[in-house]
């Protein structure tokens, strides 16, 4: 049995140096040309490094950072990585140079507080607006919206009550609030505007918009908290309920709100380290600025078309040479 | 409690049962003096005091939770522990990486990597038969063909990186603690008990932030978030068969003068390899179930599409990735079994070594070539495109297209039923007494169930879970628990007795079964979704889905293990079928009856926070809310821990109802090492 061990050993290690040795010489083909090529263009393309980006879990987050990416990529031959990230992992991932930029911020006044340089250890910093607006809201199916307009006036709500009732509301109607990672009022504009509602949390972006396309499939009732840009308008027009208009201050107490939510500019956050190297890459976040229709397009793409977020960026960068030249010309 | 519910009717039955059926009718019927008591006190007290609050309202407990998390974040540039786990962390992933740049992704300036797909599918193949036979090579072969003809051949090859370091790690680690979980002594080995717990329950999303934390983002955080999931099954699984070789050997053995050492190596070890095998590959499987959690911090491998898919709601697209880690698991896991039995024939000298060896050297020069083609020659490094992948993909949505428009009003009604008859009803008498009415009935049924011990596990647990702000969450929980168990029950019940009484049907089932295992709940969220809408309901099937088939495969081996001459005995005196299954069959398999409910009860309660996900809200909710904003994690935090504490109510009260003596014991660790669960704890909000 010895001998037998003493055998293997031996076939393992004269294979073990066998590996190496072909894997010293490998060479010559198709390979070492596009090895030659990559490295020759890697030395003529400019000092812009490596670029990690957060790619936070929605469609049109996607669009922003493959977008900005082909572009760093093409014009200034970024290295880009791509790290899929929900967004307080992403924040935390600033301090220690894993993240480098999120591109499109919701808002997150508990996480300014801890990176911004005002309240907190100041290894983020805002960059300014991308363009695009963020609409949260109370939405219902554009069928419902149709058979009934008068729902879109939340004063109408409570005479809906009954038909909004499902399995989970305990016999008042049911609100479908959404995935916990976004600021929510619902429980205390229901009570605060005295409806008739019970608040049923989806839990995640794939229970709300499966229920929204179900509903308007079915011609189902179903009101919940939804929010533009999305891909699933390009799908279904969802229609906004008005509530109470939003006015300043007036969600500063969780408990006392009643009234809509505000449109929110988003915005462009980076690593304060890495904004200071000041090349090309934070140059082009600088100016990088597009509308909700543009993000929207390059949603749909990968949503709807089944395309890859880089084939999707690619083609959309392709097709508007005159957007993405107001970018790097700045 | 729901759980005995499932107990056969305690008719009369043959011989050895009789008097235990007694004990359990006496038990039943006390049980059900409790709950009559309890529902009288809940129709005059309805709705007082249940501790209910708003879901995203905070309180002193979470926000001082929270704070201490972002104390050790404000600390990270000093603080000594967070630089030494952080460099360890980079290590990991230096590792990966590397692993990763050699044979999954392009290793710049290459246009691919070091070693090609013909490569790696070479040395692969040449490895399934140099550690197990050629039926195992060729498994092997078809699994990574698998991978690179669906499209998804880096990100599986990356999900076997992180699977292989944090696997080699959990044995490194895991081997000496599981010496001493099998030879230390009663405090430590309970500890340790406690520990082993408390990692095999606690939600991964409660403490998938604070890894990130101290390691980093990515494969390091995946690497770690894997291992911490993959050590316990190793440490239970090898401690038990080192505790469990047989006293005599050893006295027989230390009689010839052996030393400590001498015993634990040259007797404890290697006879209970076997079993320390069934451990390693538990912990194989432990690990791969992580694959789509860890994705959610960046780590590779086959999570990631998976997860991409969720957010396109793109099912098809969902599955293929799922069903490739399936695939995966059931290669590892028939690649282990296999090798360690062929080391066994090898040990004994039953094995013909010249032809392996001819075998095995003319193939190590196949390998060398075609590692030496996948360095060259961009065919043979690049895995050629096909379009199989998403026309499987196309498939499935249409499938699943046709299942929603079709059964949906079916689905619906079943739902409403469902919610109407048990839901409900369960649901107003746990979270809508008084919190103090419920706490006592749960006691007292405890006490009839479990007696002094069960009593005991739930004062402790009740008082902790009121202490942690989430009573009405974890009443809401525990309903949709004992529901979905009951549902869990019913399956493996009828399809267990159905596949140990035909051959045929467990051929068929079996393979369905080990993929319901594995397969990512991630795969099939929208799909019960779409059939089911956001509701308490669809988190039930979700979990039933996961936990009957580790129920079903108990059951039917339990039954299938019933003696064959007591069923010709019985059939000589005449028994129908029916009267066979049930005064013969179950009640002779009654042990493996109370082993699937706790395990079906713990493996439900690991889908809680998948539940949290597809609208049943309570604790699962409140899990996922503190991954997703960190000034909630407290509340996660303390939602995880609620969580553990049920599992651990419901786990000692089971023990002590089912209160299996000695010999019993052995026997019921046999059944559970060849069904491969996990023992004595749930896997994890997730998946296996």
């Amino acid at each position: 049995m010895r001998n037998q061990r003493n055998r293997a050993a031996r076939l393992a290690s004269v294979s073990a140096v066998a590996v190496l040795t072909l894997a010293a010489c490998g060479s010559g083909g198709s390979i070492s040309e596009e090895t030659a090529a990559n490295e020759e263009k890697a030395a003529s393309s400019g000092d812009c490094g490596e670029v990690n980006m957060a790619v936070n879990p929605w469609v049109g987050y996607e669009a922003d950072a493959y977008v900005f990416g082909a572009v760093a990529e093409q014009e200034y031959g970024c290295t880009m990585n791509y790290k899929d990230l929900k967004e307080d992992v992403s924040w935390q991932g600033f301090g220690t140079g894993e993240v480098d930029v999120v591109i499109e911020d919701w808002g997150h006044p508990d996480l300014e507080d801890k990176f911004f340089a005002e309240k907190g250890d100041g290894s983020a910093m805002e960059v300014g607006p991308i363009g695009n607006v963020g609409v949260i809201g109370w939405f219902v199916p554009p069928w419902l919206a149709k058979e009934h307009p008068d729902i879109l006036d939340w004063n109408n709500l409570n005479k809906y009550a009954k038909d909004f009732a499902t399995s989970e509301s305990g016999g008042k109607g049911q609100f479908l609030g959404a995935d916990p990672s976004y600021v929510q009022f619902d429980e205390a504009i229901v009570s605060n505007l005295g409806l008739d509602f019970k608040v049923v949390f989806s839990g995640s972006e794939a229970a709300s918009i499966t229920a929204f396309q179900k509903a308007e499939e079915n011609k189902e009732f179903l009101i919940g908290y939804f929010y533009e840009p999305q891909w699933l308008f390009a799908d279904i027009d969802l229609q906004r309920v008005a509530l109470p208009e939003y006015t300043d201050g007036c969600q500063d107490d969780p408990a006392k709100v009643a009234c809509d939510y505000p449109e929110t500019d988003l915005n462009k956050i980076a690593s304060t380290s890495w904004m200071e190297e000041d090349g090309p890459a934070q140059k082009l976040l600088q100016s990088f600025s597009w509308t909700n229709d543009d993000q929207n397009l390059v949603a749909k793409y990968i949503s709807e078309d089944g395309m890859s977020p880089e084939d999707a960026a690619a083609k959309w960068v392709e097709d508007n040479p005159d957007k993405v030249a107001a970018w790097t010309q700045s | 409690m729901t759980t005995l519910a499932e107990r056969p009717p305690a008719a009369p039955a043959p011989e050895p049962v009789e008097d235990r059926s007694s004990v359990w009718a006496s038990k039943w019927a006390w049980a059900a003096v409790v709950v009559a008591v309890w529902v009288v006190v809940w129709r005059f007290t309805d709705g007082v005091d249940t501790l209910a609050r708003p879901v995203r309202e905070s309180t002193d407990l979470f926000d001082r939770l929270s704070q201490f998390r972002n104390d050790v974040l404000a600390s990270r540039d000093t603080n000594p522990v967070v630089q030494a786990t952080y460099a360890v962390g980079q290590w990991f992933v230096d590792t990966t990486d590397w692993l990763s740049r050699m044979l999954a992704v392009p290793d710049f300036p290459r246009p691919v990597p070091q070693v090609g797909w013909l490569g790696v599918l070479a040395a692969a193949t040449w490895l399934g038969y140099a550690v197990a036979n050629l039926r195992i090579a060729l498994l092997v072969a078809a699994s990574f063909a698998t991978f690179g003809l669906l499209g998804y051949w880096s990100d599986a090859l990356d999900l076997l990186i992180v699977t292989f370091v944090a696997v080699l790690l959990a044995v490194l680690i895991g081997l000496p603690l599981a010496v001493y979980y099998g030879t230390g002594g009663r405090v430590g080995v309970g500890m340790m008990t406690s520990l082993l717990d408390l990692l095999q329950t606690m939600p991964t999303f409660v403490y998938l932030g604070p890894i990130v934390l101290f390691f980093g983002i990515g494969s390091s955080a995946a690497v770690v978030c894997t291992l911490a999931y993959a050590l316990p099954p190793i440490i239970r699984i090898a401690g038990h068969g080192i505790r469990n070789v047989s006293t005599t050997t050893i006295e027989a053995t230390d009689s010839s003068g052996q030393t400590a050492r001498q015993r634990l190596l040259k007797v404890q070890l290697p006879m209970a390899r076997a079993t320390i095998v069934v451990g390693l590959n538990q912990t194989i499987m432990a690990a791969l179930s992580m694959a789509t959690l860890a994705a959610y911090v960046d780590g590779p491998g086959l999570g990631k599409p998976v997860l991409r898919a969720l957010t396109r709601n793109d099912v098809g697209g969902a599955f293929v990735p799922g069903m490739l880690i399936v695939l995966m698991a059931v290669m590892l896991d028939r690649t282990t079994t296999a090798a360690s039995r062929r080391a066994e024939i090898a040990a004994r000298g039953g094995d013909d070594p010249r032809l392996r060896r001819l075998v095995l050297g003319g193939g190590l020069v196949g390998v060398l070539v075609a590692v030496w083609l996948s360095r060259q020659q961009l065919w043979a490094a690049q895995f050629p495109e096909s379009d199989l992948g998403g026309r499987i993909a196309d498939a499935v949505d249409s499938a699943f297209g046709w299942i929603t428009s079709t059964f949906d009003g079916l689905t619906g009604a079943l739902k409403d039923s469902v919610s109407t008859v048990l839901l409900n009803p369960l649901q107003s008498l746990l979270a809508d007494s008084p919190w103090y009415v419920t706490g006592l009935a749960l006691v007292a049924i405890a006490y009839v169930v479990g007696r002094r011990r069960g009593a005991v596990a739930a004062v402790v647990c009740l008082t902790l879970i009121v202490l942690l702000d989430l009573w009405h969450s974890a009443m809401l929980t525990l309903t949709m628990v004992l529901v979905a168990t009951l549902l869990v029950m019913v399956l493996a019940l009828v399809f267990g007795v159905w596949m140990a009484r035909s051959r045929a049907v467990d051929l068929v089932l079996r393979p369905v079964l080990d993929a319901g295992q594995t397969i990512p709940p991630f795969v099939y969220l929208i799909p019960v979704l779409a059939l089911f809408d956001p509701t308490r309901f669809t988190a039930i099937v979700a979990s039933v889905v996961y936990a009957a088939p580790v129920a079903i495969k108990l059951v039917a081996d339990g039954i299938s293990a019933v003696s064959p001459s007591t069923l010709e005995a019985s059939r000589s005196t005449g028994c129908t079928t029916w009267q066979e299954i049930f005064k013969v069959q179950l009640p002779m398999a009654r042990s493996s009856l109370v082993l699937a409910t706790n395990q079906g009860l713990l493996y439900v309660l690991s889908m809680v926070v998948i539940g949290g996900l597809v609208g049943a809200g309570a604790l699962g909710y409140d899990v996922v809310l503190g991954f997703s904003r960190s000034e909630e994690w407290g509340k996660g935090a303390a939602a995880g821990l609620t969580i553990v504490l049920l599992g651990v109510l419901i786990d000692r009260v089971c023990r002590s109802a089912a209160d299996v003596p000695k010999d019993i014991a052995g026997a019921r660790t046999r059944t559970l090492l060849r069904s491969k669960v996990p023992v004595g704890g749930s896997p994890k909000s997730g998946l296996i």
